[in-house]
């Protein structure tokens, strides 16, 4: 079996799994949970970004 | 004449939260298979859920021809990505069995794949201890 996802693809399963956990084991209610899942999976994929322009930068 | 007094100090207070069997059983049941522990408890909707991002991120991980660490006492690094991986219960102990992972990271995106098998791992132990707080009575 091979697996072949982009940096990008890779990074965004990496948020949502993530996210999944942290949502499910550090809050107590289900609606929390699932605001707190968001939030994380925002905050993973916004940091994508933030990271990648902080790059693109440095590399100018 | 003296009055008598109550002492304080010698007065044992009961823990809030008692450990109970379930408390360690569900846990151990965490670590072996992921989300198996908050089953346990009959939190299926979150054991199913942790069930499936784990063993996702593991799969992925080794799709992705990530390297599973072996039991060492040598670079520090390698320790912690032993502990990482170990973290992800009867998985790990397939991987090694199968002797799948056993590779170098070659690639970027096996460097990828070895860092979804310790975070699989990492991620299962938060899990454990959640079904601890559940079993306990800390959380609901």
């Amino acid at each position: 079996m091979n697996i072949n996802l982009s940096h990008f693809t890779a990074a965004v399963v990496f948020a949502l799994f993530a996210s999944v956990v942290f949502g499910i084991t550090q809050r107590n209610t289900t609606m929390e949970q699932v605001k707190y899942g968001l939030y994380c999976f925002a905050m993973f994929v916004g940091g994508v970004f933030l990271a990648g322009w902080v790059m693109a930068l440095i590399r100018r | 004449m003296a009055k008598p007094t109550t002492d304080k100090s010698t007065k044992v207070s009961e823990p809030e939260y008692p450990l109970t069997t379930m408390a360690v059983v569900a846990p151990l049941v965490g670590w072996l298979i992921p989300g198996g522990g908050h089953i346990l408890l009959k939190r299926y909707g979150r054991g199913i859920l942790l069930l499936v991002s784990v063993v996702a991120m593991f799969v992925i991980g080794l799709g992705m021809q990530g390297r599973i660490y072996k039991p060492n006492g040598g670079d520090i690094l390698d320790i912690l990505g032993f502990i990482g991986d170990v973290g992800a219960g009867a998985l790990y102990f397939l991987a090694r069995i199968m002797d799948w992972g056993n590779v170098m990271a070659a690639n970027a995106a096996a460097d990828y794949g070895k860092t979804f098998l310790i975070v699989a791992g990492l991620l299962n132990f938060i899990a454990v201890a959640d079904a601890h707080h559940i079993a306990l009575g800390k959380k609901p």
